[in-house]
């Protein structure tokens, strides 16, 4: 009878540590090879249009030229985030802000599944500590799932 | 009617059937197909480069980045169009939207690009109707009309059987026949 509860046991041990790996994954917390946790184009676009509730830190992690045509109102130009150069800024730029604070992060560059930008912006926010931080997912670009959708855009520097 | 005049006979029909063929899948301007925005820049090679001096040739004109992972597989095709049909009268011309142009010199190099690459801005990119994604590609005709956009990456088969037909056309402009204007997405 011993024994099977030892069995028992070890089975529902094994079964937690399953279930939280798993937790851990689709968290999108996973290091450097994190899957960011993503926000709708619909869904931001409403957070941001709405009166209620404190908007994001939007953060830009493509290239100059698309955000001079097109940004979404208020978010800050890092730069591609797939060059040191833009990591090393994106880093500066959040280091002295508190852990639990909201980050949206967006490029549309390129179709997501190919984007080399997001990703690693992401990842290096996670190493600081950032746990409140949302890639906006692009499907295919930014023109095609945000501006064409006639979300909030502005155009400059 | 003789052999030989039969045989004669069918071979005006085969090249007549050809001659048709080819000019049905031409592609020809219409009223989607706008005169491409000319521009002046510096190359690479500190060479200038206007567009209006391309024409009289087929043009593919490529904005691209360095770190854009679809433009870099498009490069080599590229470089390979540009070898396979620069000598009848093809032009490929890149537009990096990098933000600066160190990396584009490196990939220049690391990638042999044979073709002219200049660095890209917003008004070049507003005035090509916006570049809110990479890569997009424009097809320009010996007539500096604007043919076909591809949007995303492309397979070099499309921009190969685009080029060849626009290069089977001799003629500056040729307005009748069928609309035609690719938007390839």
């Amino acid at each position: 009878m011993r024994a099977h509860l030892k069995m028992v046991a070890v089975a529902i041990t094994l079964a937690a540590a399953v279930l939280a790996m798993e937790a851990h994954v689709h968290s999108g917390n996973t290091g450097k090879n994190a899957e960011p946790a993503l926000i709708q184009p619909a869904e931001l676009a409403k957070l941001l249009l709405s009166h209620k509730g404190k908007k994001p830190l939007l953060i830009q992690v493509g290239f100059r030229v698309l955000y001079e045509q097109a940004h979404i109102p208020g978010s800050e130009y890092i730069g591609p985030a797939s060059d040191d150069k833009a990591l090393s800024r994106l880093r500066a730029r959040v280091k002295a802000l508190p852990r639990r604070v909201f980050i949206v992060l967006y490029c549309g560059c390129c179709p997501w599944k190919s984007c080399p930008n997001v990703k690693p912006a992401y990842a290096s926010l996670h190493a600081m500590g950032f746990k409140n931080v949302k890639a906006l997912w692009l499907a295919h670009n930014f023109g095609a799932d945000w501006v064409d959708k006639g979300y909030p855009t502005v155009k400059g520097r | 009617m003789s052999f030989r005049t039969k045989a004669a006979a069918a071979l005006v029909l085969v090249a007549a059937f050809y001659i048709a063929v080819r000019r049905a899948s031409a592609p020809r301007p219409s009223s989607s197909s706008q005169p491409a925005p000319d521009f002046v820049a510096v190359d690479l090679n500190g060479r200038k480069l206007a567009l209006s001096d391309y024409k009289g040739k087929v043009v593919l004109l490529e904005f691209w980045a360095t770190w854009c992972g679809p433009c870099k597989e498009e490069v080599p095709a590229l470089v390979a169009l540009e070898r396979k049909y620069g000598k009848r009268g093809f032009q490929v011309i890149g537009i990096s939207l990098d933000d600066d142009a160190r990396p584009v010199r490196d990939f220049y190099a690391r990638f042999n690009m044979n073709y002219p690459v200049i660095l890209g801005d917003a008004k070049l990119a507003e005035s090509f109707g916006g570049i809110l994604g990479l890569p997009v590609a424009f097809l320009i005709g010996r007539d500096g009309r604007i043919y076909a956009k591809y949007v995303g990456q492309t397979a070099a088969a499309v921009f190969e059987r685009d080029v060849r037909a626009l290069l089977g056309r001799r003629g500056a402009t040729d307005a009748d026949g069928p609309s035609f204007f690719r938007q390839h997405r």
